[in-house]
């Protein structure tokens, strides 16, 4: 249960990327960022919670990620953009393991978490979500009650005692609490679509996760829903970890504080997805490095 | 490919018809439109024949059967009534539900949740083949080995013993059943349970089960009622039971309801025909009533997890 919290240092010894990309394509660059960005508060040395090396997915024969490295760092919001197909969610769903389902599904390279190896061979799958909790694109609140929604995973892992406090505190989190105090026993089918998401966020913050991996989580939602889970996203940072993908740039510029960049890679005959650009999210929106980056941001693809 | 002049590639023949002609039917619609309508009335002539069979059933056994209808006849044992077949049948059956219901789910738990495609292949196939197995085959079975004197286990006709058989014609229909229950439960329900570090198996009790309960229920209700008109096993089995009192005890012999329609209608004795009628009619509206409630209770319980 208690990983000693490891403080590992932001590697300098990036592995290197492939030469044959001098306009830094491959320059996944942690450490290109963190001695040569203005920002000099990445100098503080920042606390990696994800560190994923050299990270390869494949769904049968077909590759669908190539060589990504990349860091997370914790209590930060990670934003993962980029076009349709670029492997952006496989990356994500690689980070709690939630791809094990899918029966083709294969990993090379290393990720680890608090210097763990995910895949590890004494890992086990669902201690990694107790610790690494998800949300989804579609909202998929239980066809329980509110208040059984919140509980069930508590319930579940042996956390009783003060079940209800939890619960007020897991919607209170996720600012859904004035909205459903007094209808806590009612079916959580009968919210709206933005209050069902926020409703599955408080589900997985209830149970005290370290990280939360958010998929597209505002992408079935109107403008105002979306803007109160960014909100949300706001107010969780810190305390959590936040990994985001998101298909809306501007999404990504308003909540995230780092940004990488995914798309889809030619090089080989089939193409296939790639990490293009990471850096501040400041950065990548204003001045990114890589051309592919720029068009992207500024609208000439995707 | 002419090109510029012939974009649509008809190759610049002459449209087929005249587009400013009044609109009846012009070519071979007239013909097309016949067939159409011979086939339409053929379909629905076959489904109404299908249920005229039903209904001219339910007629006869009503016609027939209501007579011997009495208070007397469903609270007494032979000769006045048929009360131990009616105990014996719910025993019977009882026994049938209480192992084909956890061994079905447990199946289609596996199906839906743990096999791989090809071992879920196979024992869906495998159900199905248990699920056309004729009734008499698996009597024969049970029979040899457990009841004939010189036999395996040689118990001798006892009511369990037909409640194993009859489970035996129950647990594929319960199976298959939930399993198409379980499909309609959205993926993202277990992905959302996944994703909160709960083992499968707390899921599944917690989650999966709950949400599909209506319809296992309908499923099974389905299923006894279909078990419950089951003869030929029992004939073998448990034909040997007390009519003439009811019988509580499932390790003796036990009367039932198909056998005693079975036998009734051997004797040559009118007034034994009105009685299997009787049966007859308790039996069928058992059936008729059971099947509507359990399609109204899945009707329910889709309504209530697919919204």
């Amino acid at each position: 249960m208690n990983l000693p919290p490891s403080r590992v240092r932001i590697r300098t010894d990036q592995p290197a990327a492939p030469p044959s990309s001098p306009n830094g394509a491959g320059s996944v660059a942690l450490p290109d960022a963190v001695t040569t960005s203005a920002e000099a508060h990445w100098d503080v040395p920042a606390e990696v919670v994800f560190d994923s090396r050299d990270v390869s997915v494949f769904y049968g024969a077909k590759q669908a990620l190539a060589g990504v490295n990349l860091g997370i760092r914790r209590g930060q919001i990670t934003a993962l953009i980029g076009p349709s197909g670029c492997g952006k969610t496989t990356f994500l769903r690689s980070l709690n393991r939630m791809n094990d389902s899918v029966p083709s599904f294969r990993i090379e390279g290393e990720i680890l978490y608090h210097g763990h190896d995910i895949y590890g061979g004494n890992v086990d799958q669902v201690e990694v979500r107790r610790r690494i909790g998800m949300v989804f694109q579609k909202p998929n609140p239980f066809p329980k009650s509110i208040y059984d929604n919140i509980a069930w995973a508590p319930r579940n892992l042996g956390m009783r005692s003060g079940l209800s406090d939890r619960v007020e505190k897991a919607l209170r989190g996720a600012a859904l609490w004035d909205e459903v105090k007094d209808r806590l026993k009612d079916s959580a089918l009968g919210l709206s679509g933005g209050q069902q998401q926020r409703l599955c966020i408080a589900r997985a913050i209830a149970i005290e996760p370290d990280v939360l991996l958010l998929d597209e989580p505002a992408s079935a939602l109107d403008p105002i829903a979306t803007g109160a889970i960014e909100d949300l996203m706001h107010s969780l940072k810190g305390r959590f970890t936040i990994v985001i993908v998101t298909h809306n740039m501007q999404q990504a510029a308003r909540v995230a504080d780092r940004t990488a960049f995914f798309s889809l890679e030619t090089g080989g005959e089939k193409p296939v997805g790639s990490l293009i650009e990471f850096d501040d999210t400041e950065r990548i929106f204003s001045s990114p490095r890589d051309p592919r980056t720029r068009d992207y941001v500024t609208g000439r693809f995707g | 490919m002419s090109g510029s002049s012939d974009p649509a590639g008809f190759g610049g023949k002459p449209q087929a018809y005249d587009p400013a002609a009044p609109l009846t039917p012009t070519g071979n619609l007239r013909r097309r439109q016949i067939f159409s309508k011979v086939t339409e009335y053929m379909a629905t002539i076959a489904a109404l024949g299908a249920i005229a069979v039903l209904v001219i059933v339910v007629f006869a056994v009503v016609r027939h059967g209501a007579d011997a209808i009495s208070w007397d006849f469903i609270t007494k044992g032979a000769p006045e009534g048929v009360a131990p077949a009616l105990v014996g049948s719910a025993i019977i059956v009882a026994i049938a539900t209480m192992i084909a219901t956890p061994l079905g789910v447990l199946v289609a738990l596996y199906l839906n949740q743990y096999a791989g495609r090809r071992a879920a292949g196979f024992v869906s196939l495998t159900m199905d083949v248990m699920n056309g197995l004729p009734a008499i085959i698996i009597g024969i079975f049970i029979f040899t080995f457990m009841v004939k004197k010189q036999g395996t286990l040689a118990i001798g006709q006892a009511g369990w013993i037909g409640g194993v058989a009859l489970s035996i014609i129950m647990v594929p229909l319960i199976a298959r059943g939930t399993q198409g229950v379980l499909r309609l439960i959205p993926k993202s329900q277990s992905e959302a349970a996944d994703a909160l570090g709960v083992a499968r198996w707390r899921t599944v009790l917690s989650v999966i089960l709950p949400s599909a309960l209506g319809g296992i229920l309908t499923v099974t209700i389905l299923s006894i009622a279909r078990a419950a008109g089951e003869t030929a096993p029992l004939l073998l089995l448990t034909s040997n039971g007390d009519i003439s009192r009811v019988v509580l005890n499932p390790l003796e012999a036990l009367a039932s309801g198909p056998v005693r329609i079975y036998t009734l209608s051997e004797e040559a004795n009118p007034e034994g025909f009105t009685e299997a009628w009787g049966l007859s009619l308790l039996f069928i509206s058992f059936i008729l009533f059971a099947s509507m409630g359990a399609r109204a209770l899945l009707a329910r319980s889709k309504r209530k997890t697919s919204s």
